[in-house]
């Protein structure tokens, strides 16, 4: 569903992804781990559309389409989603009418009928259930105050709101305790089906424990330097990232 | 002749032809009006409102006009079946076309007000706000004092409806200049809600200069509403001017959504012990819109709350003034005052001046003030597109979310979805 070709890009001329392959098929989990400063947010950004960075070469296939020649709502609308690393606090804008304009855009952008009060509630209260999330805190400004285990939770529910086809997850980890990694790690597992894909990254193994991959690709200064199974997310964990240094140094 | 001077002419003539109670008022504001004049832009408190251009073309000054033919009910706001409504045409008063419903509220032609059983009050309170606003502007309001209203409100009543005004200007056949002025007694323990609105009707020029006058006695409650939403041919100094006279509570917002040229003037003078105040403000302007709000907290007694907070959104080549002075007098100790003002800014043309002016001199109190300019969050537009919802309905979202807790302080439920209304037509969701 998604097929990535010598995917080039920076900021402010600042070259980062310098040529990144990667084929996603609906059903696998796809995990992607790699040193600090080696590009992975930068990915995330990139594939949801983010304005401040630039493409210079190569290209990015999903479903069938150019998602690079897409607006950042047109991607969602497609069925792709990011959850991202630092979710923007909104002052005055609860997250339940978020999702519901949200959910709406994307109905409309798919032609299929907008929901009305009663079916989107519904809707919110069979996904607050799946992903475990109290209500009190989807009343409440989108965001704001919200511990870092509740901002990611809300993400989680977001994802489960709008039932993209890839779900990319920007370190959902970072910053979390284990409970709430696990929590929020149940939560994306409850929306898993056959028909999409999850794209996991991550500095840390630990989430990979509770979103168990497919794939495992590591990447370092911009490229994919290696792929395998999930048992190299655990050899990663016991080496660390120094041996890539090595090996890219011999290389 | 220059239209100052025929202005001064009229209020000449008025001095010859109404001879009431409020004659001596009229003759020593025109005296002050003499002497002020019109300010300039050197004039520090109008630097960035030029209401001197206002005078340099000819006006129909204060004429009623049969409201027959007028289809001032097109400006009636929700609600009005059970509300108490006044309506002013061309700034002066009109009973017929009013109507007052509730018990314990009395309305009355001022210069009647001035000779009965409120004339103590009239003689106390009228022109109080002239010791504030010592600027020419508001002496040309006292200077007419024709077809202006006394509002009382009973003791120990609670209004059940509130008092809706209208400042209704006729402009179908000439520029309309309107100095509507209204002097508000909420007496003892007393509770009220007002609410002013403003429309403008013909394609001429209008230019409303008005004077609100509120006394708030012990134990009073007063919320005030202000909703400026005329067209951009109407251009307006509007003063409301609050005296706490007793321990009382005063919850005022104003919400500006076009016009020409707008000059809000509030003044909260806090003259007894355990005072609270709210000012609240949001103003969201377009085009060449202008609006400034001046707003003056004095303290001068001590253990006073006041709590003001502005908002602005800004777009194409408008201009946006918030100036908030907050006086703290020698005595006025323990007191509390609060101040904000945000400002997004949608376009490059727009501009917004904020400033922010303490004075106190007492040592134990506990004042704060702050300004913000910015540019829509750009991570918060890009967040909500990435879930789908497309950069127009975005934007709306955040300018909405960024207006709400104004919004929020309008407490009438019916006045807030009409205000809510207006903002969402304006943000074109």
């Amino acid at each position: 569903m998604l097929q990535i070709k010598d995917l080039q890009a920076g900021i402010e001329g600042k070259e980062i992804l310098k040529g990144i392959n990667l084929t996603i098929q609906p059903g696998e989990v796809h995990a992607i781990m790699g040193p600090n400063g080696s590009g992975k947010s930068t990915l995330a950004a990139v594939l949801a559309g983010r304005s401040d960075y630039e493409v210079t070469g190569g290209s990015v296939e999903f479903l069938g389409k150019d998602l690079l020649d897409l607006s950042p709502e047109a991607r969602a609308g497609e069925g792709l989603f990011l959850a991202f690393q630092y979710p923007v606090e909104i002052p005055g804008l609860s997250t339940i009418n978020f999702m519901k304009t949200a959910v709406n855009e994307v109905r409309k952008y798919r032609g299929e009928p907008t929901l009305d009060a009663a079916e989107f509630l519904k809707l919110m209260k069979e996904k607050m259930n799946l992903v475990n999330i109290d209500k009190n805190l989807l009343t409440r400004s989108l965001n704001e105050g919200f511990s870092g285990g509740e901002k990611k939770r809300n993400e989680v529910f977001q994802m489960a709101m709008l039932e993209p086809r890839l779900a990319i997850l920007d370190e959902t980890d970072s910053g979390l305790d284990i409970d709430a990694i696990r929590i929020a790690a149940a939560g994306v597992n409850a929306v898993r089906s056959k028909e999409n894909a999850t794209l996991v990254i991550t500095h840390y193994q630990r989430l990979l424990d509770y979103i168990i991959p497919d794939f495992v690709h590591v990447l370092y200064n911009g490229r994919i330097v290696k792929s395998g199974g999930k048992e190299l997310a655990l050899e990663l964990e016991e080496t660390g990232y120094s041996f890539l240094k090595n090996e890219m140094n011999i290389a | 002749m220059s239209t100052i001077n025929i202005i001064k002419d009229r209020a000449r003539q008025l001095g010859a032809d109404q001879l009431d109670a409020l004659q001596p008022i009229r003759t020593a504001a025109l005296a002050s009006f003499d002497k002020l004049g019109v300010p300039a832009v050197k004039h520090e408190e109008w630097k960035y409102t030029r209401v001197s251009q206002l005078f340099n073309q000819a006006y129909q000054i204060g004429a009623d006009t049969a409201t027959s033919d007028l289809n001032w009910q097109a400006f009636r706001l929700p609600e009005f079946e059970t509300a108490n409504e006044l309506v002013f045409i061309n700034g002066v008063y009109n009973a017929a076309a009013s109507t007052v419903r509730s018990a314990g509220l009395v309305v009355l032609p001022l210069q009647d007000a001035a000779q009965g059983e409120y004339a103590s009050i009239v003689s106390k309170h009228l022109g109080h706000s002239a010791q504030y606003l010592n600027d020419g502007i508001n002496a040309l309001n006292t200077s007419f004092l024709v077809g202006s209203v006394f509002i009382g409100v009973n003791r120990s009543t609670e209004i059940e409806h509130p008092i809706y005004i209208y400042n209704i200007n006729d402009g179908r056949k000439e520029n309309v200049f309107a100095q509507p002025r209204t002097l508000v007694h909420v007496a003892e323990n007393a509770g009220v809600v007002l609410v002013e609105t403003y429309g403008s009707i013909g394609s001429a020029d209008h230019f409303t200069n008005q004077v609100v006058e509120v006394v708030v006695e012990q134990d009073a409650r007063i919320e005030y509403y202000k909703i400026q939403n005329d067209s951009a041919r109407s251009s307006q100094v509007s003063t409301t001017h609050f005296r706490q006279v007793g321990k009382s509570y005063v919850h005022a917002v104003t919400i500006s959504l076009n016009g020409a040229m707008v000059r809000n003037n509030l003044n909260m003078v806090m003259e007894a012990e355990y005072c609270e105040s709210n000012m609240y403000g949001l103003y969201f302007t377009s085009d060449s819109c202008h609006i400034d709000n001046h707003t003056i907290v004095d303290n001068v007694k001590p253990h006073c709350l006041s709590n003001e907070f502005y908002k602005g959104i800004l777009d194409g080549s408008s201009t946006g003034v918030f100036n908030g002075k907050i006086f703290v007098r020698q005595d006025a100790q323990k007191i509390n005052a609060f101040q904000s003002n945000k400002n997004i800014l949608l376009s490059d043309t727009a501009s917004v001046y904020t400033k922010p002016q303490l004075e106190i001199f007492a040592d134990d109190v506990k004042c704060s003030h702050g300004c913000t300019i910015g540019r829509l969050d750009e991570e918060g537009l890009f967040y909500l597109r990435s879930r789908g919802i497309t950069e127009a309905i975005a934007r709306s979202l955040l300018l909405h979310s960024f207006a709400i807790d104004i919004l929020e302080q309008v407490k009438p439920d019916a006045i807030r979805a009409y205000i809510d209304q207006l903002i969402s037509e304006r943000l074109g969701s």
